[in-house]
């Protein structure tokens, strides 16, 4: 018999050694089935790391990828800190996508500096009233916001998927379901060879660290998220901080879009989100809700994204190795921090035990 | 609008009824398991790789059941016994499931379901067929359209009127109640984790085998978030799910239809009917607090004993 | 007497995390025995009981039922050995009728056989003299009728070890007379009936034998007969309830709040607040009785702008306050502080740090965006050096200190605002009673300074020694407010069942 106890202290060490305990698992378990189905685990976890960093190019591709993550995840984290279950970051990053593709396509000829900034302004006020949706329903009516977010992502794919085969559909293409490529002018420029979307990405960690942490409104929205009953008893309008707090969360998600749609797609498209609203909702999950761990997380998932999407060029080896490699890796550290809150114990009767327990 | 084109909302309809009674199951004992697809995706291609490799259509069945049963597991062990949240566990178990799905379906591209496979499923119900439009949209059909039918009402009964069914429903609505009542929760839960997996399966192997019936990767394109916004719009009950679940197959191929009549309605368009619906129907139910319809009120919170 | 020893507990321990809830407890119960557990809040009786029942396994110690060692681990195995518990807390499924609700978890044909189902339910009511309607839903019931239902459930599993936790905190008189004429059924038919309780007069009333607990360990079981209600208080407490709190005198009354005819209802339409009226005086503390649920959290929330008033005014130095937001009526000098069962719910932030809770009700006088901890770390040290706080440091969260200190650093940052009015329920909740004289002392000093407090609280000896007057709710309604010097434990006992008080007892309002 056992019985399960909840750890009182567990220090950050232990803690960790836990997590990279289950990483490995992760990789072990996963080795025996890429095995089964007659590759080398080997091989495809040192292509995987090649695959991220075996040249500058692979390395940019990384780094190009880490950053939609750790944008959108900084943007769960707001709704996610206030116990808001925000699922539909990738609605978010579509409608985003949409509204700063709006002016992209409708003002191709602005200056380039004006054009950019209206295309954010845009991303984020389209995510964020995207996301409004859902919030007022919630503060309003008390409607589960787990479902409806992930309902609207829905709506948006089908919104955006209706733009590209329909209404924006480009009639130069040759028939090809494709909405037209932006103009110069709507491209977020380079620094180091990579889009300054990486820019963006740090100083918005920084932003939102200290948004969370020593602003009123990050205050408020983490009161709410323990107790709504004590946030409205200190006199917070919680309707209103909700409202605020879904606006922010998916403006950000939304910012993922149009940097994505104007950086690297160069046009807004159904493949503009790529999964990221889903796959930051676990970058944010793992990193416990705190920025700078989200770039940490993130990153180690761009280069699962980037690994798997290079082992299928270069090796022939299904890219879904790597899909099934993340998951496998997520089940472990999902699983493993009950070993970091609770301890097993076998059941003990009677007197040993009493003696036991004086004798410590 | 004429029966032929009921018939074939019945069948598209069909995935979608196997994997809401799945998730319905499922949430009914208080588990908010986001991991559908997934799992359809893993019954859709160890149902196929059966089939192929067998030529037996109920291996090809217990195969897809067994699979979709396993993703449940994982979900099961994670959220259930080792107290992981439930939302983040069940996304994960759709990436997982993708991947396994497209890793295994690899060399699986392009292959067609033998002729048995294909051709045993089809089987009109004598008598009944012959029933004016009825039978035709009704039991002109395959074995899976009737199976999707008597697990429904099966489901139904099951939960409304037995034992076990009521003690679902307490597992779902209270854990603690159901516990001191002496209802064993873990096991409740795990049971029913593990059923609306292999009926999520079942949605899956629909696809691969009979409705497609050739390997695509990617062959849910997203049935199993419908099916999860389908619970929540027939209000976690099996009877309506019917209704529900032909419903959502009738808008999926009403686009394609209207264009025949010359009417000017983007398919992507009507495809986000059953999304607005089922926030709808949420926002409906949250304003009028009915009691009767909410959703069970233990969905997605965890219970364990001891805690204090 | 010559009976059977249904329960023997031998040397009982349980810790949660730090907190030892059960320390070497013994306990026997006979067939035909109603036997009262009694203790002060948190002496460990819910925590011993719920072993009983199987929710709880103990740390170390045996059970034997009917003479048979047992080692419960789920409810199940409990249910199967003819114990049945009533938590304080209902253990009901809302949505189902009372009849789905008593056969739950049972075995028997896979399909409910609802015809003999209805016989059984008809039968066992008949014989303990029951009233219920199998076929209600819970949610449409009364406190009461959820209270029988949870009793038919456990005779239907035939049990005859019945557990009642706290039964009569939510009941009415009636209600809990009748309760204990079905308890007397019980024991006529040879069951083993423990009732949890802190009520003297009940146990006294109902009681074959008495278990004392404080702080986790058993002090004593003895029989009814052989003792008297002092002496259960003087082992419940550990000794003489004289709690020698002072009552300060302060001069110079001025009217500070009168609350006239205030109405509230809740989600379900029934009157949870009924024609409240009444007046507090600056430097004066109003007491206020009542079993719990008599509409005390309502009437704090009402005041401090949380629940809708109905109807009625709240007038706070000449001008009614009802419809303002909380945020205007915190900043017009109005503090509450109410202490909920699970000491966390409302006021304090759990896993935030005392400054972040400090913080909570004045950061919004902080001009501009940004949050400024710097000054309240200060305060925070003051505090926790002037109430004596025990707390590794400023940034520590609450959640982690103990329940006492929990309870000061609430109660410090209210005061700490400076209030006119203080509004403060249960504050003493759970404290051991050095503890709960700081706290006094706190409020004590604050009627100095001419601050009208309203002090909700639940034990009648602290209400009658600490208060000016008391004030006593039952079901929403006043039902007397009485001079604290002159008053009675009993004249308040009766007035919390119901009784009206009659005309001469009547404190003049002083208006």
């Amino acid at each position: 018999m056992i019985r399960i106890v909840k750890r009182t202290d567990v220090s950050k060490i232990k803690a960790a050694r836990i997590r990279i305990l289950a990483v490995v698992l992760a990789l072990f378990t996963s080795g025996i089935f890429i095995l089964l189905l007659r590759h080398n685990p080997l091989a495809v976890y040192s292509a995987m790391l090649q695959g991220s960093f075996g040249s500058a190019y692979r390395f940019k591709e990384t780094i190009i990828k880490t950053i939609p993550l750790v944008i959108t995840s900084l943007g769960i984290m707001v709704a996610f800190k206030m116990k808001f279950w925000n699922i539909g970051a990738e609605g978010q990053i579509f409608m985003g996508a949409f509204a700063a593709s709006f002016f992209a396509l409708q003002f191709p000829d602005l200056p380039k500096p004006l054009l950019l900034c209206l295309m954010m302004a845009a991303g984020i006020v389209g995510g964020g009233l995207w996301a409004l949706i859902p919030a007022f329903f919630k503060a309003q009516f008390g409607t589960n916001e787990t479902i409806f977010t992930l309902m609207m992502n829905y709506i948006a794919l089908k919104w955006i998927t209706y733009l590209q085969y329909g209404l924006w559909k480009d009639p130069d293409a040759l028939g090809f379901a494709k909405i037209p490529n932006f103009s110069d002018n709507a491209i977020l420029p380079k620094l180091f060879d990579i889009h300054i979307g990486w820019i963006f990405a740090f100083i918005l960690i920084v932003i939102m660290h200290i948004f969370m942490h020593h602003t009123k409104k990050g205050y408020e929205i983490t009161v709410i998220g323990e107790s709504e009953d004590t946030a409205r008893y200190a006199g917070m309008n919680v309707k209103k901080v909700v409202l605020t707090a879904m606006f922010i969360s998916g403006g950000i998600c939304g910012l993922t879009g149009m940097i994505e749609a104007s950086a690297v797609s160069g046009t807004l498209s159904v493949e503009v989100s790529s999964g990221y609203g889903f796959t930051a909702i676990i970058t944010t999950w793992l990193s416990g809700l705190k920025a700078p761990f989200i770039l940490v997380v993130s990153f180690l998932f761009a280069v699962l994204l980037q690994g798997g999407s290079f082992i299928q060029t270069a090796f022939q080896i299904p890219q879904a190795a790597a899909q099934i490699l993340q998951g496998m890796i997520l089940f472990f550290v999902l699983g493993s921090e009950f070993f970091i809150q609770y301890k097993i114990l076998p059941r003990q009767n009677g007197v040993e035990m009493t003696a036991e327990k004086e004798g410590k | 609008m004429n029966a032929s084109f009921f018939a074939a909302a019945i069948v598209a309809g069909t995935p979608l009824l196997f994997a809401t009674l799945g998730e319905i199951i499922t949430e009914r004992v208080g588990q908010l398991n986001l991991g559908v697809e997934g799992m359809m995706l893993m019954g859709a291609v160890v149902g196929f790789q059966v089939g192929l490799a067998t030529s037996n259509p109920f291996l090809a069945l217990l195969g897809a059941m067994a699979a979709g049963a396993f993703g449940a597991l994982i979900y099961a062990f994670l959220t259930v016994s080792l107290r992981a949240n439930q939302v983040v566990s069940g996304l994960t178990l759709t990436i997982f499931g993708t991947g396994f799905s497209s890793f295994m379906g690899k060399s699986l591209i392009g292959e067609i379901m033998p002729e048995n496979i294909r051709t045993f499923w089809k089987a009109d119900i004598p008598i009944l067929r012959d029933i004016p439009f009825i039978g035709k949209v009704f039991f002109q059909q395959d074995l899976f359209v009737y199976l999707g039918y008597i697990t429904a009402i099966a489901l139904g009964i099951y939960l409304y009127r037995t034992r076990a069914g009521l003690n679902v429903r307490a597992v779902g609505e209270s854990a603690p109640a159901a516990d001191s009542s002496g209802i064993h929760v873990v096991l409740y839960k795990y049971v029913h984790i593990l059923m609306g997996g292999a009926l999520c399966g079942l949605g899956g192997a629909y696809l691969s085998l009979v409705y497609v019936p050739a390997w695509q990767e990617n062959v849910t394109a997203g049935r199993g978030w419908i099916a999860v916004a389908l619970v929540i719009f027939v209000v976690w009950s099996p009877y309506k799910a019917l209704i529900g679940a032909y419903l959502f197959g009738g808008l999926d191929i009403l686009g394609f239809r209207l264009q025949g009549y010359n009417i000017k309605i983007s398919q992507y368009i009507i495809d986000m009917l059953p999304y607005i619906a089922t926030i709808l129907v949420l926002v409906v139910g949250s304003i009028r607090h009915s009691k009767e319809n909410a959703p069970p009120k233990g969905l997605g919170v965890p219970y364990f004993r001891e805690e204090r | 007497m010559d009976r059977s020893i249904f329960i023997q507990m031998n040397e009982i321990s349980k810790t949660f995390g730090t907190i030892r809830a059960n320390h070497n407890i013994n306990l026997t119960v006979c067939q035909g025995e109603v036997h009262a557990l009694l203790g002060e809040n948190g002496a460990g009786k819910s925590t011993l009981m719920n072993m009983l029942s199987g929710i709880y396994s103990p740390d170390s110690g045996s059970i034997f039922i009917h003479g048979k060692e047992v080692h419960f681990t789920s409810p199940k195995e409990s249910i199967a050995m003819g114990i049945g518990m009533i938590h304080q807390h209902f253990k009901l499924v809302d949505v189902l009728t009372a009849k789905e609700n008593i056969i739950l978890g049972q075995k028997g044909n896979f399909f409910v056989n609802q015809k003999k189902l209805a016989q059984q339910i008809r039968q066992i009511s008949q014989k303990f003299g029951l009233e219920i309607e199998p076929d209600k839903k819970i949610y449409d019931m009364s406190v009461g009728e959820k209270q029988t239902v949870e009793i038919v459930k456990v005779l239907y599993r035939g049990a005859d070890i019945l557990i009642l936790d706290e039964p009569t905190a939510v009941l009415t008189p009636q209600e809990t007379r009748k309760l204990f004429q079905i308890i007397n059924k019980m024991k006529e038919e040879g069951c083993a009936v423990i009732i949890i309780t802190h009520k003297l007069h009940e146990v006294m009333e109902i009681a074959d034998k008495i278990t004392v607990l404080r702080k986790g360990e058993t002090v004593g079981t003895v029989n009814k007969s052989d003792t008297t209600p002092k002496a259960l208080t003087d082992l419940m407490v550990g000794r003489s309830v004289d709690l020698s709190i002072e009552r300060v005198a302060v001069e110079k009354k001025e009217r500070l709040l009168q609350v006239e005819h205030l109405t509230v209802q809740d989600s379900e339409k029934v009157h949870v607040l009924d024609d409240v009226s009444f007046t507090l005086s600056t430097g004066e503390i109003l007491g206020v009785a009542g079993v719990a649920g008599s509409g005390q959290k309502e009437l704090c929330e009402s005041i401090a702008g949380l629940c809708t008033v109905q109807r009625g005014d709240i007038v706070y130095n000449g001008e009614n306050i009802v419809g303002e937001t909380p945020r205007d009526i915190i900043k017009r000098g109005i503090s509450m502080s109410f202490v909920p069962e699970d000491r966390l719910g409302m006021g304090l932030v759990a896993s935030m740090d005392i400054v972040d809770n400090l913080i909570l009700k004045e950061y919004q006088n902080q001009k501009g965006l940004f949050i400024y901890r710097k000054p309240v770390k200060k305060k925070a040290k003051q505090i926790i050096q002037r109430l004596d706080i025990q707390t590794p440091g400023v940034h520590h969260p609450v959640k982690q200190l103990s329940g006492g200190n929990i309870q000061k650093v609430l109660l410090g940052r209210e005061i700490d605002s400076g209030p006119q009015l203080l509004i403060t329920a249960y504050p003493v909740r759970g404290l051991d009673i050095g503890a709960s004289h700081v706290i006094y002392d706190l409020l004590n000093e604050q009627k100095q300074k001419d601050v009208g407090i309203l002090f909700v609280g639940e034990d009648l000896d602290v209400l009658l020694e600490l208060s000016d007057r008391i004030m006593v709710l039952c079901e929403g309604k006043i039902t007397g407010i009485v001079d604290a010097k002159s008053a009675t434990k009993e004249q308040i006992g009766l007035l919390m069942g119901g009784a009206a008080l009659a005309e001469d007892q009547e404190v003049k309002q002083d208006d």
